[in-house]
């Protein structure tokens, strides 16, 4: 049997790759951002034993052919690479999604609208006419779906298999009368000229609006009926129907539009936007540290109980006791250590996605746009580097949203100043160690460092790069809405299963392999760490590091075994001094007295977090810039540069700290 | 003039689009064109605007914002099928 090939066509971020890999099952990332790269993924599945090829075209806005992924679009459209187009359609943003919807139905291919995000439509408390739209779109099916929940798969599929030999009706938009006449005779001149049988109305409709493809491909010499560009007349019609079909279909309450006004007034404020933002995020801040620390010592107690344990149980076993070693020191101790920060993590997570949910980031990008702007970014990148306050894999990748390619790299190179949730264990930590009361203040000041690192490094490219910077952001400010519960949960444990998850495998290897370096040197396992190739390791780095008061062999392993991923930091240290748990009291009480014999006070600790702050990114940010900004050279140079930054603002600290005190 | 140099809580009807191509397609495919009524919700001292546009609300930037010519003009309130 053939296969019948689907398009997906929809607009950026309308959750259409979503779609296409609940179909295929793949997990295709295709960067598409305009003007850098522009593939088509191509994936199979079949519905009752019909065999179906899906295409899934570049996101986009209209299909004039201004851009290249337009132009990509269009061809696959017109070149007869496809039997239907599935139109995906955000439905909680109708109206600017139906203007590509109204362009596709003039190229006359079958179409299938997908009604994608009809749970935010629910939610924003909007109903949408099932019955009428498809009547007005000219009687094409009209399917809702979620992407996201895997809902309405099937009945997508059944409307393809049965549909897609379906024309609908041609003129769903209708011109005003001059238009329509010019359409009716250009239509007959296309099909006499060149021979065209089909969808003659679009070729008249395309000469009309000057487009300069077809006018190259099909020229038609008739100046009384071509004597101006009709582009502007054939927008706004098609934007008048567009508003025809909105109010007939879309209902919705007023009043929650009247509520968002309001709230804006305060958040958007010219003066006190800024101020009521960084409010926002101390509040963050202070739950994910105390909420947080209050529900630690349940974990606690649990590691605590797991650690003695498996250790009877081992000793009662008769394990050998390099196992027993491995077990409690290297994987309880790495992984343990790790895990009582989760309710940190948690904390931090659930403030960032109710602060999502509600429509509040976004106006962060326009309250933000000011400063951005003098440090020569659009405000549209503060956002990215919010995100990178929970984890910077997101954060980059978040950047694609911005258009220049150099605005782009800039982001990317001070997005992981911005201190993500895997640095806080260090924090808490080591200023819990050292910083008694003030704790708190000691790890909110590398939130600023951070900040001001990142600030101070975009200022100075800005001013060497001397170019203007462009005021051209574009953003949608969505209705404020209560947060769903639903939406939020399923963020949050997004976030905290890949936070397990990275437990479990990286940290988890790096536990091990830490383990092993420190109880293994050139004779075999040895009795005495300072034999181990874990010391032989650090002994090198300790010169290197002395100036900036971190001259101890144990950081050197430390701070190599965090680039695996920066929690590492922590449970290395818990490995290194063979702490089972170093966030208990005892096992602070522990280590701060191991540490304060070979001479490691507070100032140092303060160095240890800056450097943890600034040097180089873990291993899967390092995996995202590279194929982000598709180039090795410039991902190498940021390393280095971020190793420089590190040393030399830790060395800097430490030389003024240690003659002050 | 300019949504630039609107009145806060204004209602206005864009006159033309003045901008690079790319950006005028952009704004086209958003519904911001000539003929369309849009509100200016808010401005900031560095010139970006918020918009409010066939119902929803977009941060333009200062270098787009001056691109916007517009005339004053009543907003029709049902025209979201808020009914």
């Amino acid at each position: 049997m053939e296969a019948i090939r689907v398009g997906f066509v929809g607009n950026p971020n309308c959750g259409k790759t979503t779609l296409f890999n609940a179909y295929t099952g793949a997990n295709l990332k295709v960067a598409n951002w305009p003007g850098v790269t522009v593939e088509r993924v191509e994936g199979e599945t079949a519905y009752k034993g019909q065999p179906l090829k899906l295409i899934d075209l570049p996101g986009i806005y209209s299909l004039t052919s201004y851009s290249i992924e337009e132009k990509v679009s269009r061809k696959c459209i017109m070149n007869n690479e496809v039997d239907v187009i599935i139109n995906v359609v955000d439905a909680s943003a109708l109206e600017r999604n139906l203007y590509l919807t109204m362009q596709l139905l003039e190229l006359g291919k079958p179409v299938i609208l997908a009604l994608n995000m009809m749970d935010i439509v629910e939610e924003r408390g909007m109903e949408i006419d099932l019955h009428r739209l498809p009547e007005m779109l000219g009687g094409i099916p009209v399917v809702p779906v979620s992407a996201r929940k895997r809902t309405g798969l099937d009945v997508l599929m059944h409307a393809v298999v049965h549909h897609y030999e379906e024309k609908h009706k041609p003129d769903v938009v209708r011109y005003q009368k001059y238009l329509e006449e010019k359409i009716a005779v250009l239509a007959q001149k296309v099909e006499e000229t060149y021979g065209i049988k089909e969808n003659q109305r679009w070729y008249a409709i395309k000469l009309l609006a000057n487009d300069e493809e077809i006018q190259k491909e099909y020229p038609i010499d008739d100046s009384e009926i071509l004597d101006r560009s009709y582009e502007k007349d054939i927008i706004n019609q098609k934007y008048d129907y567009i508003e025809e079909i909105i109010e007939d279909t879309l209902f919705y309450k007023s009043e929650k539009s009247a509520f968002t006004d309001k709230v804006d007034e305060v958040l958007t404020h010219p003066f006190w936007g800024m101020p009521i933002f960084f409010g926002v995020m101390a509040v963050v801040f202070f739950l994910t540290f105390f909420v947080g620390d209050a529900l630690k010592g349940v974990f606690e107690i649990a590691l605590d109980n797991i650690s003695n344990g498996a250790l009877q149980l081992l000793e009662q076993l008769k394990v050998a006791p390099w196992l027993t070693s491995l077990i409690v020191d290297g994987i309880i101790a790495g992984v343990g250590g790790i895990l009582t920060f989760l309710p940190n993590i948690f904390i931090l997570f659930l403030a960032l996605a109710f602060l999502e949910d509600s429509g509040y980031m976004a106006r962060v990008a326009y309250v933000m746009d000011g400063l951005m702007g003098r440090l020569g970014l659009s405000g549209k990148a503060f956002l990215p580097m919010v995100l990178g306050f929970g984890c910077t894999v997101p954060a980059i990748m978040a950047t694609r949203a911005l258009e220049k390619e150099k605005d782009r790299r800039r982001t990317i190179l001070i997005t992981p100043f911005m201190s993500c949730s895997a640095r806080l264990p260090i924090y808490v930590l080591f200023a819990e160690m050292f910083f008694g009361n003030y704790a708190m203040l000691a790890a909110f000041s590398m939130y600023i460092i951070g900040m001001v690192a990142a600030i101070v490094v975009a200022l100075v490219i800005h001013r060497v790069e001397t170019h203007t910077a462009h005021q051209n952001l574009l953003i949608e400010l969505p209705e404020y809405k209560t947060p769903n519960a639903r939406t939020i949960a399923v963020y949050v444990w997004e976030k905290v299963k890949d936070y397990l998850t990275k437990a479990g495998t990286t940290i988890f290897v790096a536990s091990i392999i830490i383990w092993f370096l420190l109880n293994f040197g050139i004779h075999g396992m040895v009795s005495d760490v300072s034999d181990s190739f874990g010391a032989i390791l650090g002994h090198w780095m300790e010169p290197i590091l002395a100036p900036a008061g971190l001259g101890m062999w144990q950081i050197g392993v430390a701070l190599i075994s965090g680039i695996s991923a920066k929690e590492v930091v922590v449970s290395s240290f818990c490995v290194l001094f063979g702490i089972g748990n170093a966030n208990s009291a005892a096992g602070m009480m522990t280590l701060t007295s191991q540490l304060a014999e070979v001479g490691f006070g507070p100032l140092n600790a303060y160095c240890m977090m800056i450097f943890c702050l600034l040097y180089v990114p873990c291993a899967a940010t390092i995996g995202t810039i590279k194929k982000e900004t598709y180039s090795w050279k410039f991902t190498l140079k940021m390393i280095l540069f971020q190793i420089l930054t590190a040393w030399c603002v830790s060395t800097l600290v430490y030389q003024i700290g240690s003659r002050l005190i | 003039m300019t949504i630039l140099e609107g009145t806060v809580r204004e209602n206005y009807i864009v006159t033309d689009i003045r901008m690079e191509e790319n950006i005028t397609r952009r704004l086209e495919a958003l519904g911001i064109n000539s003929g369309t009524h849009l509100k200016l919700m808010n401005r900031k001292k560095n010139g970006t605007v918020i918009i409010k546009v066939r119902g929803t609300r977009w941060a333009v930037g200062r270098d787009i914002a001056v691109g916007i010519e517009v005339t004053p003009g009543e907003m029709e309130e049902n025209i979201h099928g808020s009914h």
